[in-house]
């Protein structure tokens, strides 16, 4: 346990009587004494507050203070439109590799004169490394290790946090803005990852603590664990990276084309010109072999990732796997995702899962299994 | 009431054992979202997989604590599984099973004994 990291708050976890476990690299709280169900249900009828400091926040400044300069180069690692990311707004993409797999997911920013990028904390070191390769010609990258992450998730997490920050009520969905908080600049942005409206705020490690207390201290707001966390996001129907989506599988199968806008796509205006771009645009033209669908299993037993797929409720050929699944508190029945063929990827189609040697039926689903509640 | 390394209690009732899981393990899990149990009439062997439940968080197995056939099962706790969570040493028994040997009670641990087991 030793060599794992701690997040600046890892003090108050502790104090909080929070169940630490080691998670990408870092020890992190999994439930609070609320425990999983409630820290999910909170979070979907008031606020809860997340720690995902682990995350990596890196700058990237252009050399010559052109912004379109840093635009173009992160465009040559990711197939998004970031040219045309306004100041103060935020995309979520992707980094690919020359197979069209995904090295990892991400949000990207324009702050005005840099660009600000939010990454995994499981593939951060690499992710840091692979974009300083590419861009130092034209960049600065910076890792923000000094600095914690916060969200705060939930429909009252407006009201919670314009008591401290008044101007976040007036920021919408993927905006975002530097702001002042006490002494310090926090970086804010209106996202997160599980399906609530809600804030992720980067602030300064030592100032953290004071921020997540003086949050705690509201009614609206509990503290959050990565159990919770998981089972939000999968009924969001958000990809988690390293189960979901990984160098195995490519945005397209990912069902993520969304994620690739206009610019980038064949007859764009910057078509192409991104890792695996051969492979991602004409997968986008023909099709798939396979997919990436929502799963909902129509009995009452939670399938995990892993889970094989198939057909019928005899036939020998695996035509799939679920990648993550669980219970999902909100709708009160097991939810999952994974990848079918193409054919099967119909919105209900019946398949029938493989669960401890029985043949299970399951449906494809419409992803998100619960309605996104984003301020647009 | 005998305990057993694997956080399973056991109560004779005459000539038949009720099984459930201490509360220990049930906190340790977290609130249950799914139990699948055995059939009825099964014949088990101690230490087999017999009860599947899951929390939010993990799936985990049951075992049978001794030899024996299975002549109940709780269903209360198929559509009902927090009740584990609730009162694990009460309401929320998995099985009862009439025993091979109603001597493979006597070594286990009584209270006091798991107590400090887990303390």
């Amino acid at each position: 346990m030793s060599d794992l990291k701690q997040t600046p708050l890892y003090d108050l976890h502790v104090e909080l009587d929070a169940k630490m476990v080691p998670f990408a690299g870092y020890e992190m709280p999994v439930q609070f004494p609320l425990g999983v169900m409630k820290e999910h249900n909170h979070t979907r009828n008031a606020a809860g507050l997340f720690d995902v400091s682990h995350m990596g926040q890196v700058i990237i400044t252009p050399k010559s203070g052109k912004l379109e300069d840093a635009a173009r180069a992160l465009e040559s690692l990711i197939p998004m439109d970031v040219l045309g990311l306004k100041d103060g707004r935020q995309r979520y993409g992707m980094l690919t590799n020359d197979q069209g797999g995904i090295r990892d997911d991400l949000m990207f920013a324009n702050r005005g004169d840099h660009l600000y990028v939010v990454v995994n904390g499981a593939c951060k070191d690499d992710d840091f490394a692979h974009i300083q390769a590419h861009l130092s010609d034209s960049c600065d990258l910076q890792m923000h290790d000094d600095r914690a992450l916060l969200a705060l998730q939930g429909p009252a997490a407006e009201t919670a946090l314009s008591r401290l920050i008044p101007e976040v009520a007036d920021m919408s969905f993927m905006d975002v803005k530097t702001l002042p908080y006490k002494d310090v600049e926090l970086w804010i942005s209106r996202s997160g990852y599980t399906g609530e409206d809600g804030y992720e705020i980067s602030i300064p490690a030592d100032q953290a603590t004071g921020l997540a207390r003086d949050l705690l201290a509201m009614d609206e707001v509990e503290m959050i664990g990565l159990g919770a966390r998981d089972s939000l996001r999968l009924e969001g129907g958000l990809c988690l990276y390293g189960n979901d989506i990984d160098t195995e599988t490519t945005p397209i199968e990912a069902a993520l084309n969304w994620a690739i806008q206009k610019a980038r796509r064949s007859g764009g205006d910057r078509e192409g010109g991104f890792p695996g771009a051969d492979v991602i645009l004409s997968q986008m033209a023909e099709g798939t072999v396979r997919k990436r669908v929502g799963i909902a299993p129509e009995g009452r037993a939670p399938m995990r990732g892993g889970t094989p797929l198939f057909a019928d409720s005899d036939s020998a050929e695996q035509i799939g796997s679920i990648t993550s699944g669980g219970f999902g508190p909100t709708v009160g029945r097991p939810v999952a995702m994974g990848y079918v063929t193409t054919e099967l990827a119909q919105t209900d189609t019946t398949l029938y899962a493989e669960l401890r040697g029985k043949r299970l039926p399951v449906r494809v689903a419409a992803l998100p299994f619960t309605p996104a509640n984003f301020k647009r | 009431m005998k305990f057993t390394e694997e956080h399973e209690w056991l109560l004779a009732e005459d000539d038949i054992v009720v099984v459930g899981i201490t509360k220990h393990a049930a906190d340790a899990l977290g609130e249950l979202v799914f139990v699948e149990l055995p059939e009825v009439g099964t014949e088990v062997t101690k230490d087999e997989d017999i009860v599947v439940i899951e929390s939010v968080k993990a799936a985990s197995d049951i075992m049978a604590p001794i030899d024996g056939e299975i002549v109940e099962v709780n269903t209360e706790l198929l559509e009902n599984p927090t009740l584990v969570n609730e009162d694990p040493l009460g309401k929320a028994w998995f099985f009862k099973m009439k025993p091979d040997n109603m001597a493979d009670l006597d070594d286990m641990m009584d209270e006091a004994a798991y107590n400090a087991l887990i303390a």
